[in-house]
């Protein structure tokens, strides 16, 4: 079998490609997962993306991947997808220099895991930057779901200290649920990446 | 869902530190990645289709009022997986820098001039065959702080899709023939001698248009699940 294409760095120079908003360019990814027709509970995701010595990463680029409020991923490898028009389930972030990003989206819904059990809510994350010379693969899940405790993946995680790095905390307030997750590339609290 | 991707395709990436690359020593993490099973949710991923693209999008060349300066050239190959099989309709980004080793990048200060005609960036999406095509200018080499002296080689910047979250590829595109390569740790930074080639394009008569431009071939080949088809 063939090797794979190699991976290389992001770089400090994409913004204007991948996240053009500032360059004036159409985006074809924005951080606004949400349209007029998407079910489901609004919620927003902000965090920082942090170095080894706690400094902010402003040159970074943060991508999810979500199921719909129902469970179902907007892709044909999903055959039980049912039709909720305009959900894509995909977003894109940079970040400012203070490392922050940020998505407004939607509480995904629970999806199959291995065998018979379900996965909690959960939102696949991606992050790329200058440094990575690969996209680094985490998971975001949300600190108000008991389901958490039965989930496959964080299941996987070999202590309970390590798998708090995966859970956003909700931030007090009122309107839309804000969840905060933080992704510290390394060092103390470094968050849990995954093989892929 | 049945065939997963093996984990032993992912040793042709370069590792996360890779102390010749200054950058990666504080952006590394120090756990080693945490193996679990591929679920929907890895074996699905974002859908781009040839409605998310202009035609013109993949003309670097035709995006301002006149043609950018330098050595015009057509990028062209084909996006694969491991078992040769095309990967249809998946988007491509790229983006480069200019003739002269500059990009438009706020943050490049690069004392090398900006090209009012070339903002250097562009989109396509494969088609049935697993075929893309760029047309652009030869991206010149630029000055970084690495280390002394650090340039690095002309090269296109690549961002891929493919049919699932796990296949997402970020990479470079680099030029034949080309004595920086030899010096650039972020090159080097991939292990193997023969993925590293991979990295780089070959000229291609092919793909030159007579009167036009150079053309280079570069395939792009995806993490791949091993001959079992996607079914449930």
């Amino acid at each position: 079998m063939p090797g794979i294409t190699p991976s290389q760095t992001v770089g400090p120079y994409f913004a204007y490609a991948l996240t053009p908003r500032d360059y004036g360019r159409p985006e074809i990814v924005t951080n606004d997962l949400v349209t007029p027709t998407t079910l489901g509970r609004h919620i927003r995701i902000e965090g920082r993306v942090l170095d080894g010595d706690g400094a902010p990463i402003g040159d970074a680029m943060v991508e999810i991947w979500q199921a719909d409020a129902g469970g179902f991923y907007a892709h044909p490898g999903d055959a039980r997808r049912r039709s909720n028009v305009g959900f894509k389930g995909f977003g894109r972030s940079g970040t400012d220099a203070e490392g922050r990003y940020g998505f407004r989206t939607i509480k995904p819904g629970q999806v199959p895991g291995p065998g018979d059990t379900m996965q909690a809510p959960h939102v696949n994350v991606g992050v790329f930057a200058r440094g990575l010379l690969r996209r680094l693969f985490t998971r975001l899940y949300f600190a108000d779901e008991s389901a958490n405790d039965r989930d496959p993946i964080l299941a996987c995680v070999p202590t309970a200290e390590r798998r708090t790095t995966l859970i956003a905390r909700r931030r007090p307030g009122e309107g839309d649920p804000v969840y905060v997750f933080d992704i510290r590339l390394q060092g103390k609290d470094e968050t849990v990446f995954f093989a892929g | 869902m049945t065939a997963t991707y093996p984990q032993e395709a992912l040793s042709a990436h370069p590792p996360y530190r890779h102390l010749a690359y200054g950058s990666t020593a504080k952006r590394s993490p120090d756990h080693p990645l945490v193996v679990i099973p591929q679920t929907l949710s890895e074996l699905t991923g974002p859908v781009y289709g040839r409605d998310s693209v202009a035609p013109d999008d993949s003309d670097l060349t035709r995006q301002h009022k006149a043609a950018p300066i330098g050595e015009r050239i057509i990028v062209s190959g084909r996006v694969l997986d491991q078992d040769g099989r095309p990967v249809p309709d998946t988007l491509l980004e790229v983006w480069q820098a200019n003739a002269a080793g500059r990009y438009i990048h706020k943050v490049d200060q690069h004392d090398a001039p900006l090209d009012p005609n070339f903002t250097g960036s562009g989109r396509c999406v494969t088609d049935a065959e697993g075929r893309y095509r760029f047309i652009s200018i030869k991206p010149g080499a630029y000055p970084w702080r690495n280390h002394p002296n650090a340039w690095r080689p002309p090269h296109i910047h690549f961002s891929l899709f493919g049919p699932s979250f796990l296949t997402r590829l970020v990479t470079q595109m680099y030029f034949p023939g080309d004595p920086l390569l030899a010096l650039d740790p972020i090159y080097l930074s991939v292990p193997d001698e023969a993925a590293r080639r991979r990295l780089v394009s070959s000229f291609d008569i092919e793909t030159t248009q007579p009167e036009f431009a150079l053309g280079y071939r570069f395939d792009i080949i995806l993490w791949g699940r091993g001959a079992t088809p996607m079914e449930n």
